[in-house]
């Protein structure tokens, strides 16, 4: 039976198993490649969507799991050409090296802002220490995140 | 086929530098513009051994038509557009980027105007692979004598139509312009209708460091808003139509081989293609869930070998020596003699564990066959390596074969093989249909290769004033890169010793130089304690290396050295060295706690010295990547096995640094622009590991001799909190 979600703002259809991981189902059934598969055991975070505004790793749930939810994905936070500020701030501190890590720290990160506009730098630390980068690319991630929460103040993430 | 290599050791440092046997390119010169339009073409023909073998197409069909060891191309267009074909590959080392500011450099081209064409087999020259810090030394200087012909030529275009002698034209921002008269002609004007193809046999002379106005500063990834946004498509982001799902039935140890196998049940599934050739046995369905659900149907019975554990290794490796294979070792004076009349004699050992690359991409592969031929985009650092390997196994003419390298999601010497490419386009051709296969990550912890484990025996012998006069260093398994001492010893004996290795070992970021390096900085620190003279003073008295000692001090300097204790559990602790034209120290300062016995690094110095700096931003990366990479072989990460089974195959057994583990870290970078640039992705790494255990012995007294150095922490005894 077909499952219903909003996938970035969008109402969608997965003909999938209920029981396919929600990773798999988006990538390769809508087509959003932009959440990475690292582990698939929910120890890397490359796979970081929001599921109703929560960071959730989408290796972990099922299709099932997303039924009638929100879901966004790295490819939801582009608005008319416009970056969102985590993503501009990423940018701007060229906080990536091979950038496999890139859209889960984004998520993650925009996750955080939501929930704590003006995060110390332990705080940041805390929220991504479930996302790996092995490129160690740290210090701009955190740098970014600083940055972005500047740019975000008093605006809704 | 076999999917598993037959060889399993797969020796580092030759098996890098092993030149391969035919090389072979596929875009005919005479197709050239047929693919790029029309144009300016440069093609560089490789005038000197050492750039015939970073690339070169070296020919032996007998095609006359084409020249001879060409190593790389370019290309202008009359919108202006300069194409630069290379077959190095983009691994997040940034040298898509820094390739690109040489060739704009040298052509007088915003960068904006440089497209990069890189790791294609059927489009970009033979390149041996991205690896051994090559790429900025080799690739760049070619591509820059590529673009100085380039300008060489429109130079000339310009004055044969304004009738004047290009010497009097200037070239700059993708113009030439003549001063005289004010004229000015865009490169795509000049470019416009043109088929000119040139070839360049010589090393022309390229624009030296001082003079560079686009190299020499930084400059931001090239595409990076397809990396924020998710668009950028790595191997396993590709979607072909009709594309299946393959999953690979894995051995349950190494070395097992297939007794019986009943695959009845999975080919009895719907929409399942199953494979089986020789020990390979493997599905492909619609959805990698049907093709697990496959895999599971299929019951198979293996003979298992029995093998060593992870507790025996460095006696293993002592006593499983590779005797054929060993190198002559490098002797100066007499070692024997000088420790005989020693002062004072001192030795030790040091072993380093198996460590995984976990590049967080893991292997992947899409295979494709259409008319009898097969495409593969695979995450690579050997395009040409893996077409041959593909070649090879399927049996087919390598210009039937292509393979093309996205730019992949890290690999730090872990993407030599094409094991994943192989996979796929076995399954491809049983199936008709593109192939696509990720490996999991315990497919990635297990059936990758290993940096090499290794152990390390040093002899050394000082003056009672803190001369070191006797060295001798030896080697078992873990490589010869970085094996030479940069310290003036007047008696030397080093000596690798090769060994047949338990597990499946090959490259790493820095290969041995990391071991190599860690041993003999951690032993000059304990040289040093013997003598009792400061760690500092003593290396500068037994060093006259120029660039090494400048590095030292930089990194000393900075870091404050020496320094004053200022709490119970503090120390500090430094190592350095060079390896592939790339100077380096660090200082590190630890904190142990006595209580919960954790031990980490608080704060890291280091300086770094690679000739004139391309991109000052992409080198501040790499020098600060490379101390975190090595932050994780330093103190936690070891590979655990035991009877051909892998014990710690995931993230939450095998710890990789994380933001918490992240100390403060401080590149200083001396840029040298009387110096040719040389690779930095790798030489970094070297002088971390030995800082950090010096610096556990200045905090605690306890000496420790074995890479990762506190994986469990470090438990204190009474007598030397």
């Amino acid at each position: 039976m077909p499952i219903h979600a909003q996938v970035n703002g969008k109402s969608r259809v997965f003909e999938s198993d209920p029981d396919t991981t929600l990773l798999f189902a988006l990538r390769e059934e809508l087509g959003l490649t932009g959440t990475k598969y690292g582990c698939g055991e929910g120890q890397c975070g490359a796979c970081t969507i929001l599921l109703n505004g929560a960071p959730r790793r989408s290796c972990q749930l099922s299709v099932n799991d997303a039924a009638r939810k929100s879901i966004i994905t790295i490819e939801g936070f582009e608005q008319n050409g416009q970056l969102h500020p985590v993503q501009q701030a990423f940018l701007d501190q060229d906080a990536f090296q091979c950038a496999y890590c890139t859209s889960g720290m984004i998520v993650s990160s925009v996750a955080l802002l939501q929930k704590n506009p003006n995060p110390s730098e332990p705080e940041i630390v805390q929220a991504l220490q479930g996302n790996i980068c092995r490129c160690g690319t740290h210090g701009r991630i955190i740098a970014a995140v600083q940055q972005a929460a500047k740019a975000m103040h008093g605006r809704t993430p | 086929m076999t999917a598993a290599p037959e060889k399993f050791s797969l020796e580092p440092e030759r098996y890098e530098l092993r030149s391969s046997a035919l090389h072979h390119f596929n875009l005919q010169r005479r197709d050239f513009f047929k693919v790029m339009g029309a144009g300016i073409a440069i093609f560089t023909v490789a005038a000197n051994a050492s750039a015939a073998q970073e690339s070169g197409a070296r020919r032996h069909d007998g095609d006359q038509d084409q020249p001879k060891d060409i190593s790389s191309w370019l290309h202008i267009n009359d919108d202006g557009v300069v194409t630069v074909f290379t077959g190095k590959v983009e691994v997040g080392q940034n040298t898509r980027t820094t390739l690109a500011q040489s060739v704009a450099d040298e052509l007088r081209v915003p960068l904006a105007s440089i497209r990069m064409v890189m790791g294609d087999t059927a489009l970009t020259p033979f390149d041996m692979g991205t690896f051994g810090s090559r790429s900025t030394p080799y690739m760049s200087p070619q591509l820059r004598r590529a673009a100085s012909a380039a300008r060489d030529l429109l130079l000339g275009q310009a004055a044969a139509e304004w009738k004047t002698s290009p010497d009097k034209l200037v070239a700059g921002g993708g113009k030439i312009i003549n001063p005289a008269s004010g004229a000015i002609l865009t490169y795509a004007r000049l470019a416009r209708g043109k088929t000119l193809a040139h070839d360049l046999p010589d090393a022309d002379p390229i624009t030296p460091p001082a003079k560079w106005t686009v190299a020499g500063k930084s400059a931001p990834k090239l595409d990076a808003r397809a990396f924020v946004t998710g668009r950028h498509q790595y191997t396993p982001d590709l979607r072909p139509a009709n594309v299946l799902h393959a999953k690979v039935l894995r051995p349950p140890t190494f070395r097992a081989t297939l007794v019986s196998v009943d695959l009845s049940a999975a080919q009895a599934m719907p929409g399942v293609v199953v494979v089986r050739d020789a020990d390979f046995v493997a599905v492909a369905a619609t959805t990698e869930r049907t093709a697990e659900k496959a895999l599971a149907a299929i019951h198979a019975e293996w003979k298992n070998t029995p093998q060593i554990s992870s507790k025996e290794l460095y006696s293993y490796l002592k006593e499983n020596l590779d005797t054929e294979e060993k190198p002559s070792p490098h002797e100066k004076g007499s070692v024997t003699n000088a420790l005989a009349a020693a002062a004072q004699r001192h030795e030790q050992t040091y072993t380093v564990a198996y460590i995984a690359h976990a590049p967080l991409e893991p292997r992947a592969a899409v295979a494709d066959w259409k008319d009898g031929k097969l495409t593969v985009y695979t995450g690579s650092q050997r395009p040409f390596g893996i077409q041959e390997e593909l070649a090879s196994a399927l049996h087919i003419p390598k210009d039937r074969v292509r393979v093309i390298v996205p730019d992949t999601g890290s690999a730090y010497g872990g993407k030599h093989t094409g094991d994943a490419a192989l996979e796929a386009a076995r399954l491809s051709s049983a199936a008709n249909r593109p192939v696509k296969i990720v490996w999991t990550r315990e497919e990635e912890f297990t059936w990758s290769y290993f940096r090499p484990a290794g152990v390390i025996e040093i002899k050394g012998a000082l003056t009672l004033d803190g001369k070191v006069t006797a060295w001798e260093f030896h080697n078992y398994n873990s490589g010869g890169s970085g094996i030479q001492t940069p310290y003036d010893v007047a008696n030397q004996l080093i000596q690798f010793h090769p060994v047949n290795s338990p597990l499946r070992q090959g490259s790493y970021r820095g290969l041995a130089a990391t071991a190599n390096h860690f041993a003999r900085e951690s032993f000059m620190d304990e040289l040093a304690h013997a003598a009792q003279i400061d760690p500092l003073e003593f290396r500068m008295k037994n060093l006259s290396e120029t660039r090494l000692r400048a590095m030292f001090e930089s990194a000393a300097k900075t870091f404050g050295w020496p320094r004053k204790k200022t709490q119970p559990g503090q120390g500090f602790g430094m190592g350095g060295g060079v390896e592939k034209g790339g100077y380096v120290a660090t200082c590190a300062e630890v904190s142990v706690d006595p209580n919960s016995s954790e031990v980490r690094v608080v704060r890291i110095v280091t300086a770094f010295e690679c000739g004139a700096i391309v991109n000052p931003d992409g080198l501040r990366h790499q020098v600060i990547g490379a101390n975190i990479m090595g932050l994780g072989g330093a103190l936690f990460e070891s590979i655990d096995f035991d009877n051909g089974r892998i014990s710690n195959p995931h993230f939450a057994q095998y710890r990789v640094p994380r933001f918490r583990d992240i100390p403060q870290i401080e590149a200083i970078l001396l840029d040298r622009k009387d110096l040719p640039p040389a690779g930095a992705g790798e030489t970094p790494i070297v002088g971390l590991a030995p800082a950090i255990g010096n610096a556990i012995f200045d905090a605690t007294g306890v000496r420790l001799r074995a890479l990762p150095l506190a994986p469990h922490g470090l438990k204190l005894q009474k007598n030397n909190a």
